[in-house]
Protein backbone atom coordinates (compact mmCIF):
# COMPACT_ATOMS: atom_id res chain seq x y z
CA UNK A 1 0.00 0.00 0.00
CA UNK A 2 1.02 3.84 -0.95
CA UNK A 3 2.41 5.20 2.62
CA UNK A 4 0.46 8.52 3.65
CA UNK A 5 2.64 11.11 5.35
CA UNK A 6 0.42 14.30 6.57
CA UNK A 7 2.43 17.08 7.75
CA UNK A 8 5.94 17.13 9.10
CA UNK A 9 7.08 18.21 12.00
CA UNK A 10 3.82 18.79 14.34
CA UNK A 11 3.17 15.88 15.93
CA UNK A 12 3.42 16.60 19.95
CA UNK A 13 4.95 12.91 21.29
CA UNK A 14 7.75 12.83 23.54
CA UNK A 15 9.11 9.69 25.61
CA UNK A 16 11.01 9.71 28.54
CA UNK A 17 13.77 6.52 27.64
CA UNK A 18 15.26 6.77 31.02
CA UNK A 19 12.29 5.88 32.86
CA UNK A 20 11.16 2.98 29.97
CA UNK A 21 11.02 -0.32 31.05
CA UNK A 22 11.10 -1.80 28.15
CA UNK A 23 7.73 -3.74 28.14
CA UNK A 24 6.99 -2.77 24.32
CA UNK A 25 3.37 -2.26 24.77
CA UNK A 26 3.87 0.99 23.15
CA UNK A 27 4.90 -0.70 20.01
CA UNK A 28 2.24 -3.25 20.15
CA UNK A 29 -0.81 -0.75 20.46
CA UNK A 30 0.56 2.30 17.84
CA UNK A 31 -1.17 1.79 14.57
CA UNK A 32 1.88 3.67 12.68
CA UNK A 33 4.77 1.90 13.53
CA UNK A 34 5.98 4.75 15.57
CA UNK A 35 7.93 3.00 18.00
CA UNK A 36 10.51 0.21 18.05
CA UNK A 37 12.81 -0.84 20.67
CA UNK A 38 16.36 -0.37 20.84
CA UNK A 39 18.70 -1.62 23.72
CA UNK A 40 15.64 -2.79 25.34
CA UNK A 41 14.32 0.69 25.57
CA UNK A 42 11.65 2.01 23.55
CA UNK A 43 12.71 4.81 20.63
CA UNK A 44 10.54 6.68 18.65
CA UNK A 45 11.53 5.68 14.99
CA UNK A 46 8.75 7.51 12.77
CA UNK A 47 7.80 10.67 14.46
CA UNK A 48 6.22 12.27 11.66
CA UNK A 49 4.03 9.09 11.30
CA UNK A 50 2.37 9.93 14.64
CA UNK A 51 -1.62 11.04 14.19
CA UNK A 52 -1.49 11.25 18.39
CA UNK A 53 -3.96 8.50 18.98
CA UNK A 54 -2.58 8.29 22.48
CA UNK A 55 -2.66 4.86 22.78
CA UNK A 56 1.02 4.10 23.32
CA UNK A 57 0.18 7.51 26.43
CA UNK A 58 -2.75 5.64 27.62
CA UNK A 59 -0.77 1.71 27.62
CA UNK A 60 2.76 2.61 28.99
CA UNK A 61 2.59 1.43 32.79
CA UNK A 62 5.36 3.94 33.64
CA UNK A 63 4.27 7.32 32.19
CA UNK A 64 7.08 7.53 29.78
CA UNK A 65 5.26 9.04 27.05
CA UNK A 66 4.15 12.24 26.55
CA UNK A 67 1.31 12.62 24.26
CA UNK A 68 -1.50 14.79 24.01
CA UNK A 69 -4.14 12.80 22.00
CA UNK A 70 -7.11 14.27 20.14
CA UNK A 71 -9.30 13.58 17.26
CA UNK A 72 -7.43 14.82 13.92
CA UNK A 73 -10.97 16.25 12.25
CA UNK A 74 -11.36 19.71 11.24
CA UNK A 75 -15.10 19.76 11.94
CA UNK A 76 -14.64 18.81 15.37
CA UNK A 77 -11.98 21.46 15.98
CA UNK A 78 -14.23 24.02 14.20
CA UNK A 79 -16.96 23.43 16.81
CA UNK A 80 -14.04 23.85 19.19
CA UNK A 81 -12.80 27.34 18.06
CA UNK A 82 -16.49 28.21 18.04
CA UNK A 83 -17.32 27.36 21.37
CA UNK A 84 -13.82 29.25 22.42
CA UNK A 85 -15.52 32.13 21.14
CA UNK A 86 -18.88 32.30 22.71
CA UNK A 87 -20.90 30.56 20.18
CA UNK A 88 -23.25 27.30 20.74
CA UNK A 89 -22.06 24.46 17.85
CA UNK A 90 -23.12 21.10 17.54
CA UNK A 91 -20.91 19.00 17.84
CA UNK A 92 -19.91 16.33 14.68
CA UNK A 93 -19.72 12.68 14.67
CA UNK B 1 -26.13 -0.91 3.55
CA UNK B 2 -27.90 2.51 4.59
CA UNK B 3 -26.78 1.94 7.94
CA UNK B 4 -23.21 2.28 6.39
CA UNK B 5 -24.00 5.54 5.01
CA UNK B 6 -25.56 6.72 8.29
CA UNK B 7 -29.25 6.90 7.78
CA UNK B 8 -30.52 5.63 11.42
CA UNK B 9 -26.53 5.08 11.93
CA UNK B 10 -26.78 5.87 15.41
CA UNK B 11 -29.76 3.34 16.59
CA UNK B 12 -27.45 0.36 14.95
CA UNK B 13 -26.77 -0.96 18.43
CA UNK B 14 -26.64 -4.43 20.16
CA UNK B 15 -27.02 -4.68 24.08
CA UNK B 16 -24.01 -4.79 25.52
CA UNK B 17 -22.42 -7.84 27.53
CA UNK B 18 -21.32 -11.52 26.55
CA UNK B 19 -22.07 -13.58 23.49
CA UNK B 20 -21.05 -17.02 22.26
CA UNK B 21 -19.65 -17.55 18.68
CA UNK B 22 -20.02 -21.08 17.99
CA UNK B 23 -20.19 -23.46 20.72
CA UNK B 24 -17.80 -21.90 23.26
CA UNK B 25 -16.31 -23.63 26.25
CA UNK B 26 -14.28 -22.21 29.73
CA UNK B 27 -10.94 -22.63 27.49
CA UNK B 28 -12.52 -20.20 24.55
CA UNK B 29 -11.01 -16.97 23.93
CA UNK B 30 -12.89 -13.67 24.75
CA UNK B 31 -12.77 -11.03 21.90
CA UNK B 32 -13.91 -7.49 23.17
CA UNK B 33 -15.50 -5.36 20.81
CA UNK B 34 -18.20 -2.58 20.65
CA UNK B 35 -22.00 -2.42 20.61
CA UNK B 36 -22.22 -0.56 17.03
CA UNK B 37 -23.91 -3.62 15.05
CA UNK B 38 -21.51 -3.29 11.83
CA UNK B 39 -18.45 -3.78 14.53
CA UNK B 40 -19.82 -6.62 16.24
CA UNK B 41 -20.88 -8.20 13.42
CA UNK B 42 -17.62 -8.12 11.31
CA UNK B 43 -16.28 -9.85 14.21
CA UNK B 44 -18.92 -12.07 14.15
CA UNK B 45 -18.30 -13.26 10.61
CA UNK B 46 -14.65 -13.38 10.87
CA UNK B 47 -14.99 -15.80 13.60
CA UNK B 48 -17.29 -18.27 11.76
CA UNK B 49 -16.27 -21.39 12.33
CA UNK B 50 -14.35 -20.74 15.41
CA UNK B 51 -15.39 -20.93 18.98
CA UNK B 52 -15.23 -17.83 20.60
CA UNK B 53 -16.91 -15.52 23.34
CA UNK B 54 -17.66 -11.76 22.35
CA UNK B 55 -17.69 -9.61 25.21
CA UNK B 56 -19.86 -6.45 24.04
CA UNK B 57 -19.10 -3.41 25.21
CA UNK B 58 -21.28 0.03 25.86
CA UNK B 59 -19.86 2.47 23.13
CA UNK B 60 -23.78 4.10 22.62
CA UNK B 61 -23.29 2.03 19.12
CA UNK B 62 -20.01 3.87 18.09
CA UNK B 63 -17.32 1.53 16.37
CA UNK B 64 -14.10 0.53 18.42
CA UNK B 65 -11.23 2.98 17.47
CA UNK B 66 -14.06 6.20 17.65
CA UNK B 67 -15.44 5.32 20.90
CA UNK B 68 -12.02 4.81 22.08
CA UNK B 69 -11.05 7.66 21.24
CA UNK B 70 -14.15 9.56 22.44
CA UNK B 71 -13.52 7.32 26.01
CA UNK B 72 -16.69 5.63 25.88
CA UNK B 73 -14.55 1.76 24.84
CA UNK B 74 -12.52 2.66 28.10
CA UNK B 75 -10.83 0.55 30.96
CA UNK B 76 -14.11 1.48 33.11
CA UNK B 77 -16.23 0.25 30.68
CA UNK B 78 -14.14 -2.88 30.40
CA UNK B 79 -13.69 -3.81 33.94
CA UNK B 80 -17.66 -2.96 34.53
CA UNK B 81 -18.54 -5.69 31.85
CA UNK B 82 -16.45 -8.13 32.41
CA UNK B 83 -17.90 -8.29 36.70
CA UNK B 84 -21.59 -7.28 34.91
CA UNK B 85 -21.33 -10.78 33.37
CA UNK B 86 -19.12 -13.02 35.84
CA UNK B 87 -16.65 -13.65 33.16
CA UNK B 88 -14.32 -15.34 36.02
CA UNK B 89 -17.27 -17.52 36.48
CA UNK B 90 -17.67 -17.95 32.56
CA UNK B 91 -13.52 -18.92 31.66
CA UNK B 92 -10.82 -20.54 33.60
CA UNK B 93 -8.33 -18.45 31.81
CA UNK B 94 -7.53 -15.02 32.51
CA UNK B 95 -7.21 -13.28 29.38
CA UNK B 96 -9.19 -10.84 26.96
CA UNK B 97 -8.79 -9.96 23.47
CA UNK B 98 -9.08 -6.36 22.78
CA UNK B 99 -8.79 -5.10 19.32
CA UNK B 100 -5.24 -3.07 18.88
CA UNK B 101 -7.35 0.48 17.80
CA UNK B 102 -9.18 0.02 21.29
CA UNK B 103 -5.75 0.83 22.95
CA UNK B 104 -6.29 4.81 22.84
CA UNK B 105 -8.82 4.27 25.46
CA UNK B 106 -8.14 0.71 27.48
CA UNK B 107 -5.01 0.84 29.58
CA UNK B 108 -3.94 -2.68 29.96
CA UNK B 109 -2.10 -2.43 33.28
CA UNK B 110 -5.55 -0.99 35.03
CA UNK B 111 -7.58 -3.74 33.52
CA UNK B 112 -5.39 -6.02 35.08
CA UNK B 113 -5.26 -4.29 38.75
CA UNK B 114 -9.21 -3.78 38.49
CA UNK B 115 -10.20 -7.22 37.23
CA UNK B 116 -7.18 -9.78 37.39
CA UNK B 117 -7.92 -9.88 33.69
CA UNK B 118 -4.60 -9.43 31.14
CA UNK B 119 -5.25 -6.98 28.10
CA UNK B 120 -3.73 -9.12 25.11
CA UNK B 121 -3.73 -7.03 21.82
CA UNK B 122 -5.64 -8.36 18.52
CA UNK B 123 -5.03 -7.19 14.99
CA UNK B 124 -6.10 -4.44 13.68
CA UNK B 125 -8.63 -5.78 11.48
CA UNK B 126 -11.25 -8.61 12.51
CA UNK B 127 -10.07 -10.01 9.24
CA UNK B 128 -6.81 -11.05 10.87
CA UNK B 129 -8.53 -12.82 13.71
CA UNK B 130 -8.52 -16.36 12.37
CA UNK B 131 -5.29 -16.33 11.85
CA UNK B 132 -4.34 -14.39 15.38
CA UNK B 133 -6.24 -17.29 17.46
CA UNK B 134 -5.06 -20.16 15.17
CA UNK B 135 -1.14 -19.08 16.29
CA UNK B 136 -1.89 -18.57 19.36
CA UNK B 137 -1.99 -15.08 19.61
CA UNK B 138 0.52 -14.15 17.47
CA UNK B 139 0.59 -10.74 15.41
CA UNK B 140 2.51 -10.11 12.06
CA UNK B 141 3.94 -7.18 12.04
CA UNK B 142 1.44 -5.65 9.42
CA UNK B 143 -1.70 -7.02 11.33
CA UNK B 144 -0.28 -4.18 13.42
CA UNK B 145 -0.49 -1.15 10.99
CA UNK B 146 -3.75 0.71 9.72
CA UNK B 147 -3.98 0.92 6.38
CA UNK B 148 -6.02 3.13 4.15
CA UNK B 149 -6.66 1.55 0.83
CA UNK B 150 -8.90 2.71 -2.34
CA UNK B 151 -11.38 0.37 -1.21
CA UNK B 152 -11.38 1.58 2.24
CA UNK B 153 -11.73 5.34 0.66
CA UNK B 154 -14.59 4.91 -1.31
CA UNK B 155 -16.94 3.64 1.31
CA UNK B 156 -16.80 6.78 3.41
CA UNK B 157 -17.83 8.91 0.11
CA UNK B 158 -21.19 8.22 0.78
CA UNK B 159 -20.76 8.84 4.39
CA UNK B 160 -19.43 12.44 3.26
CA UNK B 161 -22.64 13.45 0.96
CA UNK B 162 -25.00 12.26 3.75
CA UNK B 163 -23.24 14.48 6.42
CA UNK B 164 -23.38 16.87 3.32
CA UNK B 165 -26.88 17.11 2.41
CA UNK B 166 -28.05 18.86 5.90
CA UNK B 167 -26.02 22.07 5.48
CA UNK B 168 -27.46 22.22 1.77
CA UNK B 169 -30.97 22.37 3.21
CA UNK B 170 -29.74 26.19 4.03
CA UNK B 171 -27.19 26.79 1.30
CA UNK B 172 -29.01 26.33 -1.60
CA UNK B 173 -32.26 28.99 -0.87
CA UNK B 174 -29.04 31.15 -0.10
CA UNK B 175 -27.59 30.47 -3.35
CA UNK B 176 -30.70 31.58 -5.33
CA UNK B 177 -31.42 34.75 -3.02
CA UNK B 178 -28.06 36.09 -3.99
CA UNK B 179 -28.48 35.24 -7.33
CA UNK B 180 -31.45 37.37 -7.45
CA UNK B 181 -29.86 40.87 -7.24
CA UNK B 182 -29.27 42.94 -10.23
CA UNK B 183 -31.09 46.11 -12.08
CA UNK B 184 -32.98 47.29 -11.10
CA UNK B 185 -33.06 45.86 -7.75
CA UNK B 186 -34.43 42.56 -7.73
CA UNK B 187 -35.50 39.72 -10.33
CA UNK B 188 -37.08 36.40 -9.30
CA UNK B 189 -36.18 35.10 -13.01
CA UNK B 190 -32.45 36.31 -12.56
CA UNK B 191 -32.62 34.57 -9.23
CA UNK B 192 -33.68 31.36 -10.87
CA UNK B 193 -31.33 31.63 -13.67
CA UNK B 194 -28.02 32.62 -11.90
CA UNK B 195 -28.55 30.43 -9.19
CA UNK B 196 -28.66 27.57 -11.46
CA UNK B 197 -25.13 28.68 -12.41
CA UNK B 198 -24.39 28.59 -8.59
CA UNK B 199 -26.13 25.41 -7.51
CA UNK B 200 -24.18 23.58 -10.37
CA UNK B 201 -20.56 25.03 -9.27
CA UNK B 202 -21.38 23.53 -5.63
CA UNK B 203 -22.29 20.48 -7.14
CA UNK B 204 -19.06 21.02 -8.62
CA UNK B 205 -17.00 22.15 -5.46
CA UNK B 206 -18.70 18.95 -4.16
CA UNK B 207 -17.89 16.14 -6.33
CA UNK B 208 -14.55 17.45 -6.33
CA UNK B 209 -13.75 17.88 -2.69
CA UNK B 210 -16.08 15.01 -0.56
CA UNK B 211 -15.64 12.85 -4.17
CA UNK B 212 -12.32 13.38 -5.99
CA UNK B 213 -9.99 13.97 -2.71
CA UNK B 214 -10.93 10.64 -1.12
CA UNK B 215 -10.63 8.66 -4.04
CA UNK B 216 -7.48 10.44 -5.16
CA UNK B 217 -5.69 10.66 -2.09
CA UNK B 218 -2.35 9.73 -2.38
CA UNK B 219 -1.61 10.53 -6.00
CA UNK B 220 -2.78 14.78 -5.15
CA UNK B 221 0.09 16.90 -4.50
CA UNK B 222 0.73 18.25 -1.15
CA UNK B 223 0.53 17.44 1.99
CA UNK B 224 -2.67 19.57 3.74
CA UNK B 225 -5.61 18.14 2.65
CA UNK B 226 -7.36 22.12 2.17
CA UNK B 227 -4.01 21.87 -0.56
CA UNK B 228 -5.44 18.60 -2.13
CA UNK B 229 -8.97 20.21 -1.96
CA UNK B 230 -7.76 23.46 -3.78
CA UNK B 231 -6.18 20.93 -6.88
CA UNK B 232 -9.24 19.43 -7.90
CA UNK B 233 -11.09 22.45 -7.32
CA UNK B 234 -9.01 24.43 -10.14
CA UNK B 235 -9.42 21.54 -12.47
CA UNK B 236 -12.92 20.96 -11.28
CA UNK B 237 -13.82 24.41 -11.85
CA UNK B 238 -12.35 24.77 -14.88
CA UNK B 239 -14.10 21.91 -16.61
CA UNK B 240 -17.75 23.60 -15.51
CA UNK B 241 -15.92 26.34 -17.01
CA UNK B 242 -15.62 25.37 -19.91
CA UNK B 243 -18.32 22.96 -20.34
CA UNK B 244 -21.27 25.17 -18.52
CA UNK B 245 -20.34 28.72 -18.09
CA UNK B 246 -19.31 30.09 -21.36
CA UNK B 247 -22.16 32.56 -21.82
CA UNK B 248 -21.78 34.55 -18.37
CA UNK B 249 -19.89 37.34 -18.27
CA UNK B 250 -15.80 37.44 -17.02
CA UNK B 251 -16.68 38.42 -13.52
CA UNK B 252 -19.55 35.48 -13.11
CA UNK B 253 -16.86 33.09 -14.85
CA UNK B 254 -14.63 33.77 -12.08
CA UNK B 255 -17.25 34.22 -9.38
CA UNK B 256 -18.07 30.45 -9.80
CA UNK B 257 -14.34 29.17 -10.44
CA UNK B 258 -13.44 30.66 -7.00
CA UNK B 259 -16.34 29.25 -5.38
CA UNK B 260 -15.56 25.95 -6.71
CA UNK B 261 -12.27 26.41 -5.26
CA UNK B 262 -13.63 26.75 -1.80
CA UNK B 263 -15.81 24.55 -1.32
CA UNK B 264 -14.07 21.70 -2.56
CA UNK B 265 -10.63 23.19 -0.48
CA UNK B 266 -13.09 23.20 2.96
CA UNK B 267 -14.17 19.76 2.10
CA UNK B 268 -10.94 18.59 1.11
CA UNK B 269 -10.14 19.95 4.58
CA UNK B 270 -12.78 18.43 6.05
CA UNK B 271 -12.07 15.01 5.17
CA UNK B 272 -8.89 14.43 7.75
CA UNK B 273 -11.45 13.33 10.20
CA UNK B 274 -12.31 10.40 8.19
CA UNK B 275 -8.58 9.23 7.68
CA UNK B 276 -6.74 6.78 9.94
CA UNK B 277 -3.39 8.69 9.81
CA UNK B 278 -4.11 12.79 10.23
CA UNK B 279 -3.02 14.43 13.79
CA UNK B 280 -5.29 16.75 15.49
CA UNK B 281 -1.57 18.82 15.60
CA UNK B 282 -1.48 18.64 12.18
CA UNK B 283 -5.22 19.54 11.19
CA UNK B 284 -5.52 22.43 13.05
CA UNK B 285 -1.64 23.77 11.66
CA UNK B 286 -3.36 23.59 8.20
CA UNK B 287 -6.49 24.99 9.20
CA UNK B 288 -5.19 28.10 10.77
CA UNK B 289 -3.63 28.67 7.55
CA UNK B 290 -6.22 27.26 4.92
CA UNK B 291 -9.56 28.94 6.64
CA UNK B 292 -8.40 32.69 5.87
CA UNK B 293 -7.80 31.78 2.52
CA UNK B 294 -11.16 29.70 2.03
CA UNK B 295 -12.89 32.60 3.49
CA UNK B 296 -11.08 35.62 1.30
CA UNK B 297 -11.81 33.43 -2.12
CA UNK B 298 -15.66 33.08 -0.90
CA UNK B 299 -15.77 36.83 -0.01
CA UNK B 300 -14.00 37.85 -3.26
CA UNK B 301 -16.11 34.88 -5.42
CA UNK B 302 -19.57 36.58 -3.47
CA UNK B 303 -18.38 39.90 -4.44
CA UNK B 304 -17.86 39.24 -8.44
CA UNK B 305 -21.35 37.11 -8.28
CA UNK B 306 -23.13 40.21 -6.68
CA UNK B 307 -21.86 43.13 -9.12
CA UNK B 308 -21.34 41.43 -12.11
CA UNK B 309 -25.24 42.63 -13.23
CA UNK B 310 -24.92 45.61 -12.42
CA UNK B 311 -21.36 46.27 -14.53
CA UNK B 312 -22.29 44.21 -17.14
Amino acid sequence: MKKYNYIQNVAEISLDSDSCIGCRLCMTVCPHGVFDIKEKRAAIIKRNDCMECGACGQNCPVNAITVNPGVGCATLIISRWLTKMGIESKGCC
Amino acid sequence: MFTRVGIKRDQYVVSPGLYGVGAPDSKSPVIVTANYKLSFDTVRSALAGLDAWLLVLDTCGVNVWCAAGKGTFSTDQLVFQISRTALEQVVDHRKVIVPQLGATGIAAHKVKELSSFSVIYGPVRASDLDAFLKSSFKVEPEMRLVTFSLAERTVLVPVEFYLLGRSLWWIVPLLLIVSGFGPPIYSISQAWDRGLVLIAATAGGICSGALLVPLLLPYLPGKPFSFKGLVTGIICGGILDYMLFDHLSVYERAAAWLWVCSVSSYLGMNFTGSTPFTSPSGVEWEMKRAIPLQILTTLVAAALWLVAPFIW
